[in-house]
């Protein structure tokens, strides 16, 4: 189970680009949809989490993962996985970074890598969406259009949406129909 | 002890760092340009943009490449353990409250609200993902018919593998060969 946790994290990390939000709906996709480590809830609520402490947000989100799924070892294991793949082609190409990444050949493979990742993400919202309107509350689904309508329109910084959301969920969603 | 002094520096940045790789930036850049002098900042900037054009989480990449240009790769580890130094303490510790207390109302409501707030991130990524493999502009584009052919071709095959329920993995490596190939006979 490390091992597999391991293989799935190094190769995200080695292959995705674009930081944390599309690492954290393919690290959703694994161990949540094909290995069941993780409910949604659980998922999400890391993902949450690693959000709102200091730090990145898919190191924390695999700190968090790693230690949900194997204690401390996971943890250990799933951090590691997703900081050595940067680390080790970063340190491979730095000495000719930009011969690298103008290379076309490069630039095709890392499209088409893009493009699958694209898939999974779009994937991971339709999934967590069709979910969400399954238990048939208003309030979730209003959140989700004005965060998503804030951010991506209007590029309100996430910390004042998560702390907004917060403070509603604080008031408004204590209740356990909504966990 | 230059070395010790990356991984210090990196360790400021960890734990000041509040809202992912971009917000890392601005403390990057006060210890490794303003406060030590070790890069200037045009290098800085360049290896911003190249660590989001990267695989990688974008923070880690930006560890890794200032460590090197600064003392090599043992520079790099030291600049990349320091920066995930703090979040692996905190991260566990926040895990841990969340654990025991969950199940407090508050908690369980603040959490109820976070939750949806994610999921909309996710989403708002997923539509800027679906621009760039489209029509590779990451804001709406103004000419909607100049689309990028691996785009449109990858992204419908990888969404029907995904929905057949192969694996992220080897949906990822599918999707690089396919660039490849497409990329290399038909151009992008």
């Amino acid at each position: 189970m490390y091992w597999q946790l391991f293989k799935s994290n190094f190769i995200i990390s080695a292959f995705t680009i674009g930081g944390g939000y599309v690492i954290i709906p393919l690290m959703k996709a694994k161990v949540v949809d094909e290995y069941h480590w993780l409910t949604d809830e659980e998922a999400l609520n890391l993902a949450a989490i690693g959000q709102s402490a200091p730090g990145l947000v898919a190191v924390n989100t695999a700190i968090g993962i790693g230690y949900k799924i194997g204690g401390i070892k996971g943890a250990l294991v799933g951090v590691l996985a997703t900081a050595l793949p940067p680390l080790i082609t970063i340190t491979a190409i730095s000495y000719a970074y930009t011969a690298f990444c103008d290379n076309q050949y490069v630039q095709y493979v890392l499209k088409g890598m893009q493009c699958g990742a694209t898939a999974i993400i779009i994937n991971v919202v339709l999934d967590l969406i069709k979910k969400q309107w399954q238990k048939k509350l208003l309030l979730p689904f209003v959140l989700i259009a004005v965060a998503l309508a804030a951010h991506f329109f209007f590029h309100v910084n996430l910390m004042y949406l998560l702390l907004l959301n917060g403070l509603i969920g604080l008031i408004f969603m204590k209740d356990k129909k909504y966990n | 002890m230059i070395y010790w002094q990356l991984f210090w520096a990196f360790v400021q940045a960890g734990i000041f760092c509040v809202g992912g790789g971009y917000a890392s930036m601005p403390l990057i850049e006060s210890q490794v340009v303003a406060g030590h002098g070790w890069l200037t900042m045009q290098e800085f900037i360049d290896i911003f943009t190249i660590s989001q054009m990267t695989p990688g989480p974008i923070g880690i990449n930006a560890a890794t490449f200032v460590g090197t240009k600064v003392a090599g790769v043992p520079g790099a580890v030291c600049a990349t353990a320091g920066f995930i130094f703090p979040s692996f303490f905190i991260m566990l510790g926040l895990v841990l409250l969340v654990e025991k207390y969950g199940d407090i109302g508050a908690i369980r409501g603040v959490l109820n609200g976070l939750r949806p707030t994610v999921v909309a991130f996710i989403a708002s990524a997923g539509i800027g993902f679906i621009l760039l493999a489209l029509w590779n502009t990451e804001t709406l584009p103004k000419d909607f018919t100049k689309v990028s052919l691996i785009g449109c071709i990858v992204l419908p095959l990888a969404l029907a593998a995904v929905v057949k329920k192969i694996s992220v993995i080897r949906v990822l490596i599918f999707s690089g060969v396919l660039g490849l190939l497409l990329g290399t006979f038909l151009g992008k």
